[in-house]
């Protein structure tokens, strides 16, 4: 008997703990926005526009290839419980995006609710194929998806994100509209300092493994001569590397510029045997050590190129 | 900027009376924080057109830096580049513009065997006798040809079929069915022919298997892929864990069940899913499902162990129970160059009802029950961008049949294969794959044999699925 009481008195001590913890961890001031990202920038540029409003969540990382993704259970699970999904579009998740859908249950985040963000849709896309047959390889109608390489498009996604996100979150939508401006304005800065110091890349020849890097060369006026792969989504193949060669010779080209998610062998190949380096850029937030966030993305992805484009 | 001005005043007018309406049905009895949230309002849509105004004067400013510099020679970016300006990538506006999604998959078979697959059968299973067993022909064959088309069909709503031709020129209504996009909660309603969720392959179409057939356990229990009439409802648990339960009613008209006349449904199963990940290398999957089937005066034929073959009837209800999982690595969880997939099921199939025994010949008939089972277990490996090899092992149990309460005279004999595969994936959208197994699911009968096969898939984009 002495023993009994003692340990309902320790008993109660510890459902009292457990209830309070509960409600403590229920009942937060305000429920975040439960985000998810389908690839790392978006997750980034949420989380400059939103801060503690948002609680966001990426579905690929910097290492893996928007294209490839599989529909697995943890992305079901996450889209199920989003208020709101924030994708490049253009087709460029047209793999996996529809059955997540699909599967999720969730009616908020359904292809023309607020819930489902497109940041493809803020911008001009650029190689918009006037052929579309897939002879051409993995061509995407809509015209190239990968919008993230140029910061103006980041400029103009951001304005149509912020809108977004107060037109869900209304009761916070100073709290957003005030956290933009802020973007905006450094982002602007940062420009104008990318501006300067991306000068010397100006007219630079390159060559690209994959053909996902248009817009960056619009934004920095680079050459874009020749692409390893022989269509968008095929891997390189010997002949079509010796036609790389061939055609390196009358127009040769200071590099050759792949993501961090792709395999380096086939830019490493051209580096071995037509003397032109490789540069690894991190192609989204992640994709190398330096690139922590948008800013030190185009800090970063601007360093590697001019280490290279620079010499000589 | 005069003409906006104007614009966003009539706007900033028009919007309290809208929001009237809206303030009051949220909050009838507290005038305070209808105030509160028209002063809310208001200044949401200030500052959403502060935003608005300082895009705008950010493109003015960098245009007319851009417009600077340009004239610089030093200019980084030209001036009033087209991605500067935002339009809208409008849709093309044609006729068919609406037309759902078209996806044909086109496959063919060269398969060379030491049997003639016209006498496979599965020793010790009872099967309908239009059960396909085995490859169903050798020499070269053009396998199914699939013709998918999906679409949405209102903002609640989805539909998809796909019909499938077969090289014997007759046709059948693989799936057809309606979705809900909407119901939210996390539930999802199907209606209409579809492949039950059960276990992991079961749901999958022939085309995205890793090997030319399906298991020996999925064609001597599951009448090789359970499909079926009605509705399936599916609820995705709010856990960051991945849960999944299902409920689907049918008519039952595929074996295990069979296709009688009734009101009721003929099949039910329920189904129950867990998965998640390992880090960013790995994910997995696994589930338990039920399907209990209903079959009234089902005509099925079994080889005895001297190769004779028996027609029996089959009244009663089966139950099938599939244990299935999954498990998947790629290094970073990037499987463009390299992953490795390993995937197992176990089957177990009760029937219990009545038997007539050798209908032409003896014609024993009484109470009946037969508990069989079987699994297999495979890995498939892409060992480079486009190649792939994959490994099979299974086997079946025949297990204990019971013909009133008298032990029915069977075999030990446990039906397997062993299967090696070899594909080639020149893309996303193109497959070129020589099998080899050895098949002993026929009791005294080793069947070695060598399939080359194609499947190309045209038109909309295939789905990624698990």
């Amino acid at each position: 008997m002495p023993i009994k009481k003692p340990s309902i008195m320790k008993l109660k001590k510890f459902f009292a703990a457990i209830v309070a913890t509960a409600t403590l961890s229920h009942a937060p001031a305000y429920a975040a926005l439960r985000v998810l990202a389908c690839e790392p920038e978006w997750a980034a540029l949420t989380q400059e526009l939103g801060g503690p409003l948002v609680e966001v969540s990426s579905a690929t990382t910097a290492l893996q290839d928007p294209h490839q993704i599989q529909a697995k259970p943890s992305l079901i699970a996450k889209m199920r419980n989003a208020d709101l999904i924030v994708c490049t579009g253009a087709e460029l998740e047209v793999g996996w995006l529809p059955i997540l859908l699909q599967q999720s249950g969730n009616a908020k985040v359904q292809a023309g609710q607020p819930g489902n963000f497109a940041a493809a849709d803020a911008v001009r896309k650029l190689d918009v194929p006037t052929q579309l047959d897939r002879s051409q390889g993995d061509v995407h109608a809509a015209g190239n998806p990968h919008i993230q390489t140029d910061p103006r498009n980041i400029t103009l996604v951001a304005a149509a994100l912020s809108t977004r996100l107060q037109q869900l979150d209304f009761s916070h939508a100073a709290d957003y509209a005030k956290r933009h401006a802020d973007f905006a304005q450094r982002w602007q800065q940062a420009m104008a300092r990318w501006a300067v110091q991306a000068a010397p890349l100006k007219g630079v020849a390159v060559v690209s493994q994959h053909k996902g890097f248009v817009y960056l060369y619009d934004w920095l006026g680079m050459k874009e001569v020749v692409v390893l792969e022989p269509k968008p989504g095929v891997e390189p193949t010997a002949s079509h590397l010796q036609t790389v060669l061939a055609t390196l010779k009358s127009s040769p080209a200071r590099m050759v510029i792949y993501a961090a998610y792709q395999d380096p062998r086939a830019s490493d190949w051209l580096h071995k045997n037509g003397g032109v380096p490789a540069v690894k850029i991190p192609f989204t937030v992640g994709g190398t050590e330096g690139a922590k966030d948008l800013f030190s993305l185009f800090d970063d992805t601007l360093a590697r190129l001019l280490a290279m484009g620079t010499k000589k | 900027m005069k003409k906006l001005l104007p614009a966003s005043l009539v706007l900033a007018l028009a919007a309290p009376f809208s929001l009237q309406g809206y303030a009051q049905t949220t909050a009838p009895i507290s005038p305070p924080s209808d105030i509160k949230a028209l002063k809310q309002e208001i200044q949401a849509m200030r500052s959403d057109y502060e935003v608005r105004l300082q895009a705008m004067e950010q493109r003015l400013k960098a245009a007319e830096a851009a417009a600077a510099s340009s004239a610089a020679s030093a200019a980084v970016t030209p001036a009033a580049t087209p991605a500067a300006t935002p339009t809208a990538n409008t849709p093309s506006t044609g006729t068919n513009s609406l037309n759902p999604a078209i996806s044909l998959i086109l496959s063919g078979n060269y398969a060379r065997t030491s049997r003639d697959p016209a006498s496979s059968a599965i020793t010790g299973f009872h099967l309908p006798k239009d059960a396909a067993v085995g490859l169903g022909t050798r020499g070269f064959s053009l396998a199914e040809t699939e013709l998918g088309l999906s679409a949405s069909i209102d903002p609640w709503l989805r539909g998809a079929a796909s019909i499938s031709l077969h090289g014997d020129n007759t046709l059948s209504v693989e799936e057809a069915f309606v979705q809900t996009t909407s119901l939210g909660q996390g539930f999802t309603l199907k209606a209409g022919r579809f492949f039950s969720g059960i276990g992991y392959l079961n749901a999958q179409h022939a085309h995205t298997w890793d090997f030319v057939d399906n298991p020996l356990a999925y064609q001597a229990m599951l009448g090789t892929q359970y499909g079926d009439d009605g509705l399936q409802l599916k609820w995705l648990a709010p856990t960051e864990q991945f849960l999944q339960l299902g409920v689907e009613l049918g008519r039952g008209r595929s074996f295990p069940g069979s296709d009688t006349s009734r009101n009721g449904a003929g099949m039910v199963t329920l189904t129950a899913h867990t998965g998640g990940d390992v880090g960013d290398s790995h994910s997995w999957r696994t589930g338990l499902s039920l399907l209990n089937a209903k079959a009234t005066q089902q005509q099925l034929i079994a080889s005895d162990a001297s190769g004779n073959s028996l027609a029996h009837d089959f009244s009663g209800s089966t139950r099938v129970v599939v244990a299935d999982a999954v498990w998947k690595w790629a290094p970073n969880g990037n499987a463009t160059r390299t992953y490795f997939k390993l995937q197992g099921e176990y089957v177990q199939s009760t029937r219990s009802g009545s038997l007539a025994y050798d209908v032409a010949g003896s014609n024993l008939q009484g109470d009946y029950r037969a508990v069989q089972s079987g699994w297999y277990l495979q890995g498939v490996y892409q060992l480079m961008p486009s190649w792939r090899v994959g490994v099979r092992t299974e086997q079946l149990n025949t297990g204990t049949a019971q013909l009133s309460a008298a032990q029915l005279a069977g075999s030990s004999y446990k039906p397997g294969k062993n299967t090696l595969m070899l594909d080639y994936n020149p893309s996303e959208f193109s497959r070129v794959r020589l099998q080899f197994a050895r098949d002993k699911a026929r009791q005294g009968f080793t069947d070695n044999q060598l399939i080359l096969q194609y499947q190309m898939s045209l038109g909309a984009h295939g789905a990624h699925a698990y």
